[in-house]
């Protein structure tokens, strides 16, 4: 039998299906005080794949010390006799407009790093550029800790382990989301990455650009969200279960409205990366690793509400009904549960777990407009490695995933980490497909 | 506004090689999807693997032309048996989201600083063109006319990714009308009815995945001869882009990826041309010229929306032929 949304009932238009996503971009627009932040300057974070977008050339890249950007490093670019030095802004980012098309050299100067940071590889800090079919070439000057700072490796791994657990635990929040919506609805919902973004986003907005404090904009982020959440299912969601859509098809509306808010969020929010200023900065040492306040909050934070979804899972009337729903639609409904109003609450419940998520993750990395999008697939990843469906177990794959990526960089070069997160995913659905805590059922 | 060059610059997109590079990935998703019924969201990790597995023999090994096609091939066929041995037997969302996260892994490997040596990290690579320029049959010289002026290098790359297009048309076209092809059909309709009749799903669900992903590793080699390898341009992204062009020609077609390819480029050079037309015209002053490309985008997420809802068997499809049903 063909897997369909539940309820098939008569036939009801959806046209309301693009105002809901439409909603978030007017309430952007609004939120942003339409004064979009022109991207121009900055290299396009993500090539799109039909090519040629802009009509200037510029070489340039990104200088980081681990997740750090580096503020104020030179990089030289000559050729053809153009000769001009870029220098980093906060976000780490240089840029150079060149001419045109043509052969390049772009020579980092070592001497503007700051103290106690070197290239990886000193030998090397010159590259050859080659602009020719592109426009936007990017290059890349590893740096690291090099011999000024000694770690041993025991330290170093504590520390990860510990900016990986408060990763994990960030995560854990949007992959229980994903976890909810799937175990009610048995939809993948492709479009969660955009409302961690949307959290992050809103919360930058009121927090950072207006200034607001955090008892206030917080609040506002958690709120916003939530609407997102009434709107997907209120607007588009619900009327597909009513027309019948299978849940393949939903799943395709899903990623179509993924790339639409992602592309709504561009438009007003700018290409560049923003970080959002809690005025936490202070820094504790534990043990030999040493966190800043903010992730301890963020900690705490996610922690106390992890709490309290288990125990409105547990113990209350409608987290057992929506337990009951997951379990079984038809018979949750048949005994008298609301299946509709269930699948309403977890859609706003999800999303405003998503949207605390986004916020956390905005402090813990920084804002920009695809980053929900780079963490769906860790989400996803860890919503399958729990086990579809179930929320603990998504709290378990989330741990799991947040740790493993940030430990892997003691061994691995840091932008394969995802990767390894992903890894593990497939092995996990080889040996066990249920996933570590999901139920042995037949999933073939 | 200059609506001429407007329109010339739309309707050589028509037959670009990015097109037939589109309309083939769109072949191979077809093979998976409409035809077998497999949600392979790793069309991207395939274009990349054979976008570098044809690159890197040819740059690193000088090895000839028709090495980098085999090394290709080879490559997809093994990134597809990875794929389809712990998926294939379980539920269709797994495939999708093993092979979304697969393809996410092709891409970091590739980008990864430490394999900058090999791959070129995220500058990508280029330079390798010259092989495929030397074999070509055209003499020197401007063929064509208006929109459709090519010289005999650019002609050559597209009659290169267009051949290719019709001859994996047609062989998709005969192997679906074979008993091979009335098998795979029967497991997109019901794996169970077709398993009892004694036939190995399994087998033939691995075969449907590797023809899929093959024809994906020609398009990630037609994608990349007239231009540079950019890693970044195999993200998720591309994935979602293909199936919108393979929704909207039709799925379980022969000519749907290929209209839905042609119609897909086609607009979005329009659309482009159209609003940066308008901004330079002053007629809209409130968004940018970057603006404007990214509007496009939120258009065909909307398209991509609307079509699956209200008419999920595209143009060309017949909604028996097509089931969303997995």
């Amino acid at each position: 039998m063909p897997l369909m949304y539940r309820r098939a009932s008569p036939v009801v238009t959806t046209i309301a299906a693009t105002v809901a996503s439409m909603i978030m971009g007017i309430m952007l627009a609004v939120l942003m005080g339409l004064s979009p932040a022109s991207a121009a300057t900055s290299p396009s974070p993500e090539p799109s794949p039909s090519g040629d977008f802009t009509s200037t050339f510029t070489i340039g890249g990104l200088i980081r010390d681990g997740d750090t950007p580096i503020e104020g490093v030179e990089v030289q670019v000559e050729g053809d006799g153009f000769d001009e030095v870029g220098v980093t802004g906060e976000d780490g980012r240089w840029t150079v407009p060149v001419p045109g098309p043509g052969a390049y050299t772009a020579t980092l100067l070592p001497d503007t790093l700051p103290e106690g940071i070197v290239p990886r590889d000193p030998e090397n800090i010159t590259r050859d550029v080659t602009l020719g079919t592109t426009n936007t070439v990017n290059v890349l000057f590893p740096t690291g800790e090099g011999t000024v700072v000694e770690n041993n490796i025991a330290d170093t791994i504590l520390t990860r382990f510990i900016y990986g657990l408060n990763f994990g635990l960030l995560l854990a929040l949007g992959a229980i989301g994903i976890s909810l919506i799937y175990g009610t609805t048995k939809l993948n919902n492709f479009a969660h990455g955009e409302m961690v973004t949307f959290g992050a986003v809103i919360f930058f907005f009121f927090g950072t650009v207006i200034g607001l404090p955090l008892y206030v904009s917080i609040p506002i982020a958690l709120a916003l969200s939530a609407f997102t959440g009434y709107a997907q299912d209120a607007w588009l969601h619900k009327p597909l279960r009513r027309r019948g859509v299978g849940l393949v098809q939903a799943m395709i509306v899903t990623i179509g409205l993924s790339i639409l808010a992602r592309y709504v969020i561009l438009f007003f929010l700018g290409g560049n990366i923003y970080t959002i200023d809690t005025g936490l900065t202070a820094t504790i040492d534990i043990g030999p690793a040493t966190i800043t306040v903010a992730s301890l909050v963020s900690m705490g934070v996610s922690i106390l509400m992890l709490i309290l979804v288990g125990l409105f899972l547990t113990r209350t009337r409608i987290g057992k009904a929506t337990r009951a729903v997951s379990d079984n639609a038809s018979l949750a409904a048949a005994s008298g549960i609301n299946v509709d109003r269930i699948i309403r609450i977890v859609w706003i419940l999800a999303a405003t777990l998503t949207g605390l998520s986004g916020i956390l993750y905005g402090v813990f990395r920084q804002v920009n407009w695809s980053m929900g999008f780079q963490i769906l697939l860790l989400l996803f990843a860890a919503v399958t490695l729990g086990g579809l469906g179930s929320a603990f177990g998504a709290l378990v794959g989330a741990l799991i995933i947040g740790v493993v990526t940030e430990v892997s960089t003691v061994w691995i070069p840091n932008d394969l980490r995802y990767a390894v997160a992903l890894i593990i995913l497939i092995l996990v659905l080889l040996v066990r497909p249920q996933g570590v805590l999901g139920r042995k059922e037949r999933v073939g | 506004m200059d609506w001429g060059q407007i329109l010339n610059s739309a309707a050589g997109e028509l037959l670009s090689p990015v097109t037939a590079a589109y309309a083939l990935a769109a072949i191979g998703i077809s093979v998976h999807f409409g035809y077998a019924g497999l949600l392979n969201f790793g069309q991207a990790g395939f274009m990349a693997i054979g976008a570098y597995a044809f690159v890197v023999p040819i740059l690193s090994f000088d090895a000839p032309l028709w090495a980098g096609f085999l090394s290709a091939i080879v490559f997809s066929i093994i990134f597809a048996l990875l794929l389809g041995v712990p998926t294939l037997r379980l539920r269709a969302d797994y495939l999708a989201i093993v092979t979304i996260a697969s393809a996410e892994i092709v891409r970091y490997t590739v980008s990864t600083t430490a394999l900058t040596d090999v791959t070129g990290g995220a500058a990508g690579l280029s330079g390798f063109n010259s092989g495929f320029n030397a074999i070509n049959p055209f003499p020197s010289g401007t063929y064509g006319f208006g929109p459709f002026t090519y010289t005999e290098n650019q002609l050559w790359v597209r009659v290169f990714g267009w051949s290719l297009v019709i001859l994996a048309s047609v062989l998709v076209f005969l192997l679906m009308r074979s008993p091979w092809g009335r098998v795979v059909k029967g497991i997109r309709e019901d794996e169970d009815a077709v398993r009892s009749l004694g036939k190995n799903v399994y087998a033939f669900k691995m075969q449907a995945l590797i023809l899929g992903g093959v024809l994906g590793s020609l398009a990630g080699i037609v994608y990349v001869l007239p231009r540079a390898v950019q890693p970044a341009n195999y993200g998720t992204t591309l994935t979602f882009f293909i199936w919108t062009m393979l929704l909207l020609g039709g799925a379980a077609t022969v000519f749907g990826p290929i209209v839905g390819a042609m119609i897909f480029a086609t607009l979005l050079t329009l659309s482009d041309g159209i609003l940066r037309g308008l901004i330079s015209a002053d007629i809209i002053t409130f968004i940018s010229g970057t603006q404007a490309g990214q509007i496009r985008f939120m258009i065909i997420g909307a398209v991509l929306m609307a079509l699956v809802v209200f008419r999920p068997q595209g143009i060309f499809g017949n909604k028996k032929e097509l089931s969303f049903n997995v």
